[in-house]
C-alpha cells in the first residue's frame, strides 16, 4: 500500500513539476515583447488568403528596409479565423477579403479591442474552369445559384443540371473555405446570405489548393480571387459572368468601376489600436499605405489609386488613437 | 513442366522487386531533375519570398533544426531511463510487460495522433503555444518508442559477464550500468537516436496540427519561438500553382534528403568506429 | 549486501526515476486516449453517434451541418485498398523472392535500398504522386482529375511495400530449413516450396504483416494531403477527388482552430475514430505475431 501512495506522489511532483515549467499562453504570445528591449520585434498577421499575397509582399519588403529589425509573420487562417484572433488579441493585424461582421464587432467589443479599418485594393471574384473545358464559355449569376444554393447539396451534381447542352457528367466543384472572406461574400452576391451554401465542394482557405484542383481537372468549376487567376493565367480559364446584363469578363477596369458584378469586392486589412501605439507597428502600416499602389499591381490586385492610400495615411494617424 | 512454372515465377517474384527499385529511382530521378537546377548556396541561405526565385530555405531549416536537437535532448534521457529500466530491473514483472505493450502500440500510432495529442496537452493545457518546445516535445513524444526499443538492443548485446564482473567486485547495480553497460552500449544507442530523429526530422503532419506556421521568414531565435520547418515549406511550396514553385519544392525535398543521408551516415560511422573499438 | 544506507537510498531513488520514464509510455497512451475522449465526449454532447456513424454527409464547418463521418471514412477506405493491392501482392513475392531465390550478394544490396524506400518522408512521396504519377497516369485515363485516389493510393502502396515484405521476409525466414528441405527431398521446386510449404508455415507472421500495413496506409496523412482533395465524398470512384480521415485533421489545423468550438471538436472526433481503427489492428497484429513466435521459437 505505501508503495502505491509513493508512486503517486511521485507521479504528482513529477507533473505539478511539467505543468509549472511551461509558461503561460500569455508569455509565448508574441506581442509581449515587454521584456525584450534589444531583440528584434514582431509584428503578426491573420486572415484572408486573399489578401495574403499583398500583405506578404509588404511584408517582404518591409523587413528588408528594416534590415531585421522588424519581424513580420501572415497566416492563412481565412478571414473569419483571423479576426477570431484579432478579436481575441492575439495578432495585430487583421487581413480581410470583406467588411467586419456585426458579430466580430461585437466580440472585439467584448474584449475591449478598437480597430481602424484600412482598404488595400479591390478583388474580383473569378468563376474558373480547366482550360481542357471544352463546353463552358460564360455562366449567368442565376446558374450559378443553381449549383451554390444550400438545396444544391447532393442534388446538382452534373454540368446537365446547369445549363441545358452542356455535358450530362459530373461537376467537380471547388471553392474557398467557411473561414474565409472571398466564401462570405460570394455567398453573399450569389446566394442571398452570407455563408449559406452546399457543403459538398471542395473547400479550401488555401486558395492555391483551387487553382491546382481545377486547372488539372476538365469537370471542375471553381471560384478563386480574380488575382490569383491572375497569377496562373496558363492553367485556368476564365468564364465571364452575366449579371443581368450581358456577360462582363474581370479585369481590373471592370473590378474597378464595378461593372464586373456582382462579384467585385474591396479587401481590407484592420490594425488593432493597442497594436497601433508600438512604433514598428505604425511604420508597418505607414509602409503598407506608402507602397501599397506599386504592391498591390505586382501581385495582380486592383490598386485604389494612390490618393485613395493617401487618404488612408490620414485616416490611420487620426482614428489610431481615438 | 514444374520447372518451367518454377523459373517462370522466379522471374515474376525477381521482376516484382524491380519494379519497386524502379520505382524508387524514378522517384530519385524525378525530384533531382525538378529540383537540382535550384539548388545553390543562395537558396539556402535566403528565407521565403514570394517571388520564387528569391526564396530560399534557411529559416525551414533553421527551424528543423531547432526542432530535432531539442527533441533529441528531450527523447534521449528518458528514453535511455526507461530502456535501462525494462531491461536490466524489471524484467520479469506484469508492471514491465504492460509499459512493453505500450511502447510496441506507441510504435504503431499514426503520426497525426501524436500531433492531436500535442495540440491538446502542449499547446494548449500546458500552455506551451505554437513554439518550439510544442514541437519538440510532440515529436520527442513520436520518437520515445524508437529510442528504447533501439537502447534495449543495444543493452542486450553487452555480455553478461561484464556485468556479472562488476558485482563481483562489489559494485552495485547502477554503478554497475552507469559505468560498464551504458559506455558499451553507447554506439548503439546514439544509432537508434540517430535513426529515431531522423525519422522525425521528415514528419509533416503532427508539426502542422500544432500549428507550425507557413509564412514565418525568419530563424526560430528561443525555443518559445513560432516556427517552421522543411517539410512543411515543402508542402507550402507543393501547394503553389506555379511551376517555379514545384521546382522549390523539389529543391527543398533535395536539401531534406541530404540531410537525412548525412544523419545516417553518421549512424553507420558511429555504430562501426565503436564496434571496432569495443573488438580491440 | 554491504553498501551503506546512503548508497542504497540513492540507487532506490536511482530505480523509481527510471521506472517513472519508462511509466511515460503508459502516460503517453493514456494522454492520447484523455485528451481524444476528453473532445470527443463534448462533440458527442452536441452531435448524436448515430449521426456520426453513419450518416452519409460530412459538412461540419458549413450553415447546412452534417455530421456524418461516412465520406471521409470512405476515402480513407479507398485510397487504403488501392495502396493494399499495390503492396501486398507485390512486398509477399518480393519476400519471397528475397527469402527462397536470391543469392545472399544480391540480398546484402536490395534490403538496404527497401529500407531507404521506406525512410524517405512521406511530404516526398506527396509530391511525387501530385507532380509525377497524376499526370503520369491522365496520359492513359483523361478523365482523371487532378486530385484523385488513384495517384496517391499506388504511391502509398509503394512506400508500404517494404514494410510488407521485411515483415513476411522475417517471418518465413524464421521458418526451419528442415520444413524446406524436406519438400526438396521429395523432389518439389523452389516454387511449389515456397507457396505450398513456407508460406503456409508462416501465414500468421505473413498476416500480421499484412494487418500492420493496412493499419499504416490508414494512419497515412501527407501523401493524401497533397494529392488526394478535399472533398468529402461517399464514391469508390477512385478518379475523383476525396477527402480521407487525416486529411480532414490537417485541413481544419491549417486554418484557425479555437478550443471549445464544433471545428475544434471535429478534429479530436475524427482522430479517436482513426485511433481507434489502427489500435485494434495492430492489438490482432501483435498478438498473430505473438502466436507465430511460439510456433516457431
Amino acid at each position: 500500500m505505501t508503495s502505491a501512495i509513493r508512486y503517486t506522489a511521485a507521479l504528482v511532483i513529477l507533473s505539478v513539476t511539467l505543468a509549472a515549467c511551461g509558461p503561460s499562453a500569455q508569455d509565448a504570445r508574441p506581442s509581449a515583447n515587454a521584456g525584450r528591449s534589444s531583440g528584434p520585434t514582431l509584428v503578426t498577421l491573420d486572415g484572408s488568403s486573399t489578401v495574403f499575397p499583398i500583405s506578404e509582399a509588404v511584408a517582404e519588403e518591409f523587413q528588408k528596409t528594416e534590415g531585421g529589425a522588424v519581424r513580420v509573420t501572415v497566416g492563412i487562417s481565412g478571414t473569419g479565423g483571423g479576426f477570431q484572433k484579432f478579436c481575441r488579441g492575439e495578432i495585430d493585424i487583421a487581413n480581410a477579403s470583406r467588411h467586419i461582421s456585426a458579430t466580430e464587432i461585437e466580440a472585439c467589443k467584448q474584449s475591449g479591442i478598437g480597430y481602424v479599418e484600412l482598404p488595400v485594393a479591390y478583388d474580383g471574384i473569378a468563376i474558373a474552369v480547366s482550360p481542357k473545358n471544352t463546353w463552358a464559355n460564360d455562366i449567368t449569376v442565376a446558374e450559378l445559384k443553381t449549383l451554390w444554393a444550400p438545396d444544391a447539396q447532393g442534388k446538382v451534381t452534373k454540368w446537365s443540371q446547369v445549363r441545358e447542352g452542356w455535358p450530362d457528367r459530373e461537376i467537380h466543384l471547388f471553392g474557398a473555405g467557411v473561414d474565409s472572406g472571398t466564401y462570405d461574400y460570394f455567398t453573399e452576391a450569389i446566394n442571398g446570405k452570407a455563408k449559406a451554401s452546399r457543403g459538398d465542394f471542395t473547400s479550401s482557405e488555401d486558395d492555391n489548393v483551387l487553382v491546382q484542383g481545377v486547372g488539372n481537372d476538365e469537370l471542375a468549376l471553381g471560384f478563386v480571387p480574380y488575382a490569383y487567376f491572375e497569377s496562373n493565367k496558363d492553367k485556368l480559364k476564365l468564364l465571364p459572368v452575366d449579371g443581368g446584363t450581358g456577360a462582363v469578363t474581370p479585369t481590373p477596369e471592370t473590378i474597378e468601376k464595378g461593372t464586373y458584378k456582382p462579384l467585385s469586392r474591396p479587401v481590407f486589412i484592420y490594425v488593432s489600436k493597442k497594436a497601433a501605439q508600438r512604433p514598428e507597428v505604425q511604420r508597418f502600416i505607414d509602409f503598407y499605405l506608402k507602397n501599397a499602389d506599386k504592391l498591390v499591381r505586382e501581385v495582380n490586385y486592383v490598386s485604389l489609386g494612390a490618393e485613395s492610400y493617401a487618404a488612408n495615411v490620414e485616416k490611420f494617424s487620426q482614428e489610431r488613437t481615438r | 513442366m514444374r520447372k518451367h512454372a518454377d523459373l517462370l515465377f522466379q522471374l515474376l517474384s525477381l521482376a516484382t522487386l524491380l519494379v519497386a527499385l524502379a520505382a524508387l529511382g524514378a522517384l530519385v530521378f524525378d525530384i533531382f531533375s525538378d529540383g537540382a537546377s535550384r539548388l545553390s548556396w543562395p537558396f539556402i541561405t535566403n528565407i521565403a519570398s514570394r517571388n520564387a526565385e528569391d526564396a530560399g530555405v534557411y529559416h525551414a531549416l533553421m527551424g528543423s533544426i531547432w526542432v530535432i536537437a531539442l527533441t533529441g535532448l528531450l527523447a534521449l534521457p528518458v528514453g535511455v531511463a526507461a530502456a535501462i529500466y525494462l531491461e536490466e530491473y524489471g524484467t520479469r514483472s506484469r508492471i514491465a510487460r504492460f509499459i512493453e505493450l505500450n511502447i510496441a502500440n506507441l510504435a504503431a500510432v499514426p503520426s497525426i495522433i501524436y500531433g492531436l495529442l500535442g495540440l491538446g496537452l502542449f499547446v494548449r493545457l500546458m500552455g506551451m503555444g505554437q513554439s518550439v518546445m510544442a514541437g519538440a516535445a510532440t515529436l520527442a513524444l513520436l520518437a520515445l518508442p524508437v529510442v528504447i526499443l533501439s537502447t534495449r538492443e543495444a543493452l542486450r548485446t553487452v555480455p553478461g559477464t561484464i556485468r556479472e564482473g562488476s558485482y563481483a567486485l562489489g559494485a552495485t547495480k547502477w554503478q554497475t550500468i552507469w559505468h560498464q553497460v551504458l559506455p558499451m552500449a553507447l554506439p548503439g544507442v546514439l544509432t537508434g537516436l540517430i535513426l529515431a530523429l531522423s525519422r522525425a526530422i521528415g514528419e509533416t503532419a503532427p508539426l502542422i496540427t500544432i500549428g507550425a506556421l507557413t509564412y514565418i521568414p525568419f530563424a526560430p531565435d528561443s525555443v518559445w519561438s513560432k516556427f517552421t520547418v522543411l517539410p512543411i515549406q515543402i508542402f507550402n511550396w507543393v501547394s503553389r500553382p506555379q511551376a517555379e514553385f514545384k521546382a522549390n519544392a523539389a529543391a527543398a525535398i533535395l536539401v531534406l534528403l541530404a540531410l537525412l543521408l548525412t544523419m545516417n551516415a553518421i549512424a553507420i560511422v558511429v555504430r562501426d568506429r565503436y564496434q571496432r573499438q569495443g573488438r580491440a | 549486501m554491504t553498501s551503506p544506507k546512503l548508497g542504497s537510498v540513492i540507487e532506490w531513488i536511482i530505480e523509481r526515476l527510471l521506472f517513472l520514464c519508462a511509466a511515460l509510455s503508459v502516460l503517453t497512451t493514456a494522454g492520447i486516449i484523455g485528451v481524444l475522449a476528453l473532445e470527443t465526449y463534448e462533440f458527442l454532447r452536441q452531435v448524436s453517434i448515430v449521426e456520426f456513424l453513419t450518416g452519409t454527409e460530412w459538412t461540419p464547418l458549413f450553415s447546412n451541418q452534417k455530421f456524418g463521418v461516412l465520406p471521409l471514412v470512405a476515402g480513407t477506405m479507398l485510397v487504403s485498398a488501392i495502396a493494399m493491392v499495390v503492396a501486398l501482392p507485390m512486398g509477399l513475392l518480393a519476400a519471397i523472392y528475397l527469402s527462397e531465390y536470391s543469392p545472399s550478394g544480391l540480398r546484402r544490396i536490395v534490403k538496404p535500398i527497401l529500407e531507404i524506400l521506406a525512410g524517405v518522408p512521406t511530404v516526398v512521396y506527396g509530391y511525387f504522386a501530385l507532380t509525377f504519377v497524376t499526370p503520369l497516369l491522365q496520359r492513359f485515363f483523361p478523365q482523371l482529375s487532378g486530385f484523385n485516389a488513384l495517384s496517391p493510393g499506388i504511391v502509398m502502396g509503394l512506400m508500404i511495400l517494404p514494410l510488407v515484405s521485411s515483415l513476411s521476409e522475417d517471418a518465413m525466414r524464421a521458418v526451419p530449413r528442415g520444413l524446406r528441405e524436406g519438400s526438396y527431398a521429395l523432389g518439389a521446386t523452389r516454387m511449389q516450396t515456397a507457396l505450398r510449404v513456407v508460406v503456409p508455415a508462416a501465414f500468421s507472421g505473413i498476416t500480421a504483416a499484412f494487418i500492420l500495413a493496412v493499419s499504416r496506409a490508414i494512419g497515412e496523412t501527407m501523401i493524401v494531403a497533397i494529392a488526394a482533395g478535399q472533398q468529402p465524398r461517399l464514391t469508390g470512384n477512385p478518379f475523383v477527388p476525396i477527402e480521407t480521415m487525416t486529411a480532414y485533421i490537417v485541413q481544419v489545423s491549417l486554418g484557425d482552430t479555437p478550443q471549445g468550438t464544433i471545428e475544434y471538436r471535429t478534429i479530436f472526433a475524427v482522430g479517436m475514430l482513426l485511433f481507434l481503427m489502427t489500435f485494434s489492428l495492430n492489438l490482432i497484429s501483435t498478438w498473430l505475431r505473438e502466436r507465430f513466435r511460439e510456433e516457431y521459437a
